[in-house]
């Protein structure tokens, strides 16, 4: 199990009700984390309109998550 | 006394500024800080809130921004412009937090020599600032609705199934 802080933006920060928090999960990647708390919070967003930054970079759906990282949940931007 | 050519990297890093701000912007403020004699040519855009989208009435609008991050990009695509058209300053600045009919969500200004850089670059910047930003924007409509724009209607943001095009 690993240890993560998960921030959360707009669309998403309002349906989970809450900014931040930490947590503990088995996943390996922000892909497979994005779909646990999907799963677990009924986001409406699928996991392929929702891009991650760890430690407040980019990263690829497939990085590997590491004890400790900052995890932020990227909903598509305003656009204009 | 001591003379030195800055390097372009510094020069550039001495002639673009980034923002995000949970105040007002001031135009004239920031325009200001792009004087320069070397620049013949200043085009600016201003991005105000509007009262309408997609056919309905929009009564205000909120801007979330994940700050760390935009600046980081927003530097980035000011970087980009200043590599790519000739220009000699370039500024830009976005507004969060909640903001009412007419007000200034978004400010950009170049400085060129001439005035198809300065077009150009400032075509660019905008561009850029809107499909890479990481901010997000909230429609608060007649009635109480709310929508958040894009998040759940429209966007080509790559997702997790996709790679990060920084």
């Amino acid at each position: 199990m690993l240890s993560v802080s998960v921030y959360y933006f707009a669309i998403l920060r309002e349906q989970r009700g809450l900014g931040q928090e930490t947590l503990s999960t088995t996943a390996m990647t922000p892909a497979a984390l994005y779909e646990e708390l999907r799963l677990l919070h009924g986001f409406t967003l699928p996991g392929e309109r929702v891009r991650a930054a760890i430690n407040d970079t980019f990263v690829l759906s497939t990085t590997s998550l590491r004890e400790g990282d900052r995890i932020v949940f990227i909903p598509p931007v305003a656009g204009g | 006394m001591f003379l030195f050519r800055l390097s372009r990297a510094v020069r550039r890093k001495l002639r673009t500024m980034f923002k995000i701000v949970s105040n007002p912007i001031d135009p004239a403020a920031w325009q200001q800080t792009l004087t320069n004699v070397e620049a013949g040519a200043c085009v600016t855009f201003a991005g105000w809130v509007r009262q309408h989208n997609q056919g309905l009435v929009v009564l205000s609008l909120e801007y979330e921004a994940y700050a760390v991050l935009a600046v980081a990009e927003g530097k980035k695509i000011l970087a980009e412009a200043y590599e790519r058209f000739a220009v000699v300053g370039i500024a830009a600045v976005h507004r969060t937090g909640h903001l009412q009919l007419g007000e200034l969500a978004v400010w950009v200004g170049v400085t060129a020599n001439h005035r198809d850089a300065a077009f150009g670059a400032s075509r660019y910047v905008i561009d850029e600032m809107k499909a890479r930003l990481p901010i997000w924007k909230k429609e608060y409509y007649t009635g109480g609705a709310t929508a958040w724009i894009n998040c759940a209607t429209r966007g080509e943001h790559g997702g997790l199934g996709a790679l990060p095009s920084s």
